[in-house]
């Protein structure tokens, strides 16, 4: 035995004769985690949280959380002599008088950036392949919280340094207190300690940014992926990937290397971001005041899609009895972002209830092969895609050189076009992916030789799809059927009533699909085999294995 | 391997060694090798569990080469962790150059510090360890029906023996006694900050005090404006180092040329001319939607545009919303000259600067 050998021996006794550790431990190094790319953006933002408590806590050790009034006289002459608060001018010292400081402030941000961006795609990743699916529900609500928690911090985060862009989005943020019902006067004095902008706010943002909701991010992702740990990582469909296992490779040596490297590059690509690509360098916005503003100020980009539902609303208030309604600014501030948080939360209950789909699911979807849920999705991604653009009008403008009140125009109806258009595109596009795949393994894949036949008719030969591709090209979960009553037949249970009926509306659109080619042993045949047309769409209420072979071949069409 | 704990060197008890350890009296050394955890001990008869992940690279010849490229890798990582440390004692900041250079120092060793690690660890997983793919089951994470059974059981019991649900009293003192507990850390809250009041209803403008220029902080004539032209942002006297005052106070003047002012008339909203001098006309320069200052003026179409969301107003017309989502004009604040011929206010705004809010009506 070598010494080497010796020592782990002596430490792995140690701790096993106090905590037990060998068989959990042993557990967790065998541990197998599936391989997907898109299985890493949750990484990336895992690590740019990490990125952000290490920069973070450098920056705090030099940050100066308060709106006391000194005049500057530090090393950015431009400003000197300027009057500013002292959470400005230590943000100005962290910047030119710290050494490594504006490195460390600029790879907060672009961490901070990444992190929302991550989040984002991680959550469309987890919708569009259905992995929030039972039993993921609560994993799922816990994504949504930090979600939400995320770009909360960030907007607290880009408050911190009181400079003149931050500082107008803390006045709108003002604002949008000041114009919820009843209670928002109060809301606004009492986050602000009394009238805008007060002496209070930054400290009180401090707190909330360096430790409250750190603190509820670091549980929640400590929960996050201890659930994810023990309901195992789902996986993409492929030869041998069940719901009843995992495939993949062990923690150790593999996952610990793989996701260590990814941790590198991430930081990496932070640190290269911040080396070669400025970012909020507020010493050229200047310290708040409340009569200056800029042209082009806009928000992290987080913060877009609220900025532009702010932006094309149109100016309805209501005074009834002494008391204003600001529809203009709770409703766009506020409904826009309950919708969306409230639809990412009930979604997987909502599916649930309507497909009556209550196994467990742990090969992921295909996007496709979910076509109302992929349509859904993108209708969402659209809406907020154009909110989004809205909150940047003033640039699009510039750039495409159209008028201003035209973007806005534009955004106004296109709010309510773009999401039924990408609903209608995106469900026929995947419909049509689903086509390709039945032609696939119905008839195999081209290629691309012609060959004529004793009789001289010409056919092009194909040969059958490869194993592992059939396997994700079959891998599609065929929905439970909800019975809808036929003539005067008694309807199911779960079909009674006013609610069962929409129930069974929802579920005829929700799980219209196109059927796979009947059988398990099926085995393309190289040749057309009398197909009138192409396959038609049917909805889980049709498509039972013994009607697949109907529904096949009546090539009635949409 | 661990896993069944073996207890090897040593004789297996009756129920085959799985009930508890060997006994052992007390200062004679401890039974290593019974609980070997890396590896068989040595002397030891078991046949070995067949391996899991083989030992070696897929492709010898590659994982010779891929190790010289990792350790490359990891070397001029070092290089780079060593040239940051340079980088930070070597270079001084305290100017914008200065700190440029720093930043590009420190910032570029760095990235190439993470960078090389993270391209040597993917090389190494690629190369030297050997391609596998592993299946594990899953378990149903439903627990078994005996399972669910006892702990209703012991739900039960528990709530049996506590009394919470024969005893009602105890149960309903309780809920009421967590009530105002849970409220207490809202009520602890309400000095957060002043009641309102109506504080948003007024600003410091008073009759007779002068508008200074922001920023000179110099007062203004009204004949110091020979021709119509630009926006100017004024403060109050003595309030302009108070960005709590300003935050409300702060307004605009812009000069017109006669005639130009659209007057209010009852049919008709616009400018109230009593409240202007030398077509000089005043307005808040806090935008009516959420509170950005109203900073951009079109001298050609007299539009005044708030660069947040792009409420414009009609700088002619009292200020009247001409598009986006401002709901009422701007307030106009009623402005004359002094003895000396300095533009002063003449009362406050006669209604509620800024953002709407409850209160309003």
């Amino acid at each position: 035995m070598s010494t080497t050998e010796k020592l782990l021996e002596g430490t792995g006794r140690w701790f096993d004769d106090r905590l037990r550790t060998a068989r959990p431990v042993r557990t967790f190094l065998r541990k197998i985690f599936p391989d997907h790319w898109s299985f890493l953006l949750g990484e990336i933002a895992l690590y740019s949280f990490i990125i952000l408590l290490l920069t973070g806590t450098f920056l705090t050790l030099f940050f100066q959380p308060s709106m006391t009034d000194i005049a500057y006289h530090g090393s950015y002459t431009p400003l000197d002599g300027v009057h500013m608060s002292e959470a400005y001018a230590s943000t100005l010292n962290i910047s030119f008088d710290v050494r490594g400081g504006l490195l460390m402030r600029q790879i907060h941000h672009w961490a901070a950036i990444l992190f929302v961006a991550a989040i984002v795609c991680h959550l469309l990743r987890v919708f569009f392949t259905g992995a929030f699916r039972k039993p993921r529900e609560l994993n799922w609500l816990i994504g949504v919280v930090m979600f939400t928690l995320a770009f909360t911090e960030g907007l607290f985060g880009y408050s911190l340094p009181d400079d003149l862009l931050s500082g107008t989005g803390l006045r709108i943020l003002e604002g949008v207190l000041l114009s919820i019902p009843v209670v928002g006067t109060y809301l606004s004095f009492f986050l602000f300690g009394g009238q805008f902008p007060g002496h209070d706010i930054i400290p009180r943002l401090y707190i909330i940014h360096v430790l409250l909701i750190p603190a509820l991010l670091l549980a929640l992702i400590s929960a996050h992926l201890f659930l994810m740990f023990h309901q195992k990582h789902t996986q993409m469909p492929g030869k041998g990937h069940t719901d009843t296992n995992v495939v993949g490779q062990p923690m150790y040596p593999y996952f610990m290397a793989k996701t260590g490297a990814w941790f590198f590059f991430i930081f990496g690509v932070t640190a290269l971001l911040s080396t070669f690509a400025q970012i909020n360098p507020i010493w050229i916005y200047g310290p708040y005041n409340p009569s200056g503003i800029s042209a082009g100020s806009q928000p992290d980009w987080y913060m877009g899609f609220l900025e532009g539902a702010l932006r094309m609303w149109p100016s309805w208030h209501w005074d009834v009895g002494g008391y204003t309604f600001a529809f203009n600014v709770f409703v766009p501030a506020l409904v826009p972002l309950g919708l969306i948080m409230t639809g990412l939360a009930v979604w997987p209950f909502l599916e649930q209830w309507i497909t009556g789909d209550r196994r467990e699911h742990h090969v992921n979807d295909r996007p496709r092969n979910a076509p109302t849920r992929t349509a859904l999705g993108m209708a969402g991604v659209t809406v907020y895609g154009i909110m989004w653009l809205e909150g940047a009008n003033d640039i699009v403008a510039r750039f495409l050189n159209i008028s201003l009140y035209l973007t806005t125009e534009i955004a106004r109806y296109a709010i309510f076009i773009g999401p039924v258009v990408a609903y209608w595109v995106t469900k026929r596009i995947c419909l049509g992916l689903q086509r390709k795949d039945v032609h696939l393994l119905e008839h195999g894949v081209e290629t691309g030789i012609i060959r004529q036949l004793p009789n001289g008719e010409y056919i092009e030969v194909t040969r059958p799809v490869d194993e592992e591709k059939q396997a994700v090209l079959e891998a599609r979960s065929e929905l439970p059927q909800i019975e809808a009553p036929v003539g005067d037949d008694v309807p199911a249970p779960s079909a009674r009533g006013g609610l069962g009926k929409l129930r069974v509306s929802l579920n005829r659109v929700l799980t219209e699909s196109i059927p796979l080619p009947h059988g398990n042993g099926h085995q393309p045949n190289g040749h057309g085999n009398g197909h009138a047309g192409e396959p038609t769409a049917v909805t889980a209420g049709e498509a039972g294995p013994e009607s697949l072979e109907q529904a096949d071949g009546d090539g009635s069409g949409d | 391997m661990s896993e069944s704990q073996p207890s090897h060197g040593l004789a297996p008890e009756e129920d085959g060694g799985r009930s508890r350890a060997p006994h052992r009296v007390i200062g004679t050394p401890p039974p290593a090798q019974a609980r070997t955890l890396l590896g068989e001990a040595p002397g030891s008869a078991e046949p070995e569990a067949p391996r899991e992940l083989p030992a070696g690279p897929d492709n010898p010849a590659k994982a010779s080469t891929a190790e010289k490229v990792i350790a490359a890798c990891f070397l001029l990582s070092m290089l780079a962790s060593i040239g940051f440390i340079a980088a930070y004692v070597g270079l001084e900041v305290h100017s914008v150059d200065a700190t440029l250079r720093s930043n590009l120092a420190l910032g570029l060793s760095m990235s190439v510090a993470f960078l090389a690690m993270g391209v040597g660890a993917t090389i190494w997983v690629r190369s030297i360890m050997p391609n596998v793919e592993q299946v594990e089951e899953r378990h149903p994470l439903a627990a078994s029906h005996e399972e669910r059974e006892a702990f209703a059981k012991t739900f039960k019991e528990g709530a049996e023996a506590s009394g919470f649900v024969k005893r009602p009293l105890l149960r309903r003192t309780l809920i009421a006694a967590s009530v105002p507990l849970a409220v207490a850390p809202l009520v602890v809250l309400r000095d957060m900050g002043p009641l309102p009041g109506t504080s948003l209803r007024h600003t410091v403008w008073r009759r007779g005090m002068r508008m200074v220029v922001y920023g000179p902080n110099t007062p203004l004539r009204a004949a110091d404006f020979s021709i119509p032209g630009q926006m100017i942002t004024v403060a109050p006297e003595g309030f302009t180092e108070n960005q709590d005052v300003l935050a409300k106070a702060v307004t605009i003047i812009i000069k017109f040329a006669p005639g130009q002012l659209v007057p209010n008339t009852p049919s008709k909203p616009g400018t109230i001319m009593n409240w202007t001098v030398d077509d000089i006309v005043a307005y808040s320069k806090i935008c009516t939607h959420v509170g950005c200052p109203v900073a951009l003026y079109e001298q050609t179409t007299h539009h005044i545009l708030c660069p947040c969301h792009q409420s414009t107003f009609d700088a002619t017309n009292g200020a009247q919303v001409l598009f986006g989502p401002a709901p009422r004009p701007l307030p106009q604040l009623p402005i004359g000259v002094d003895s000396n011929g300095f533009l002063i206010a003449t009362s406050d705004f006669h209604e509620p600067v800024g953002p709407a809010f409850w209160e309003l009506g």
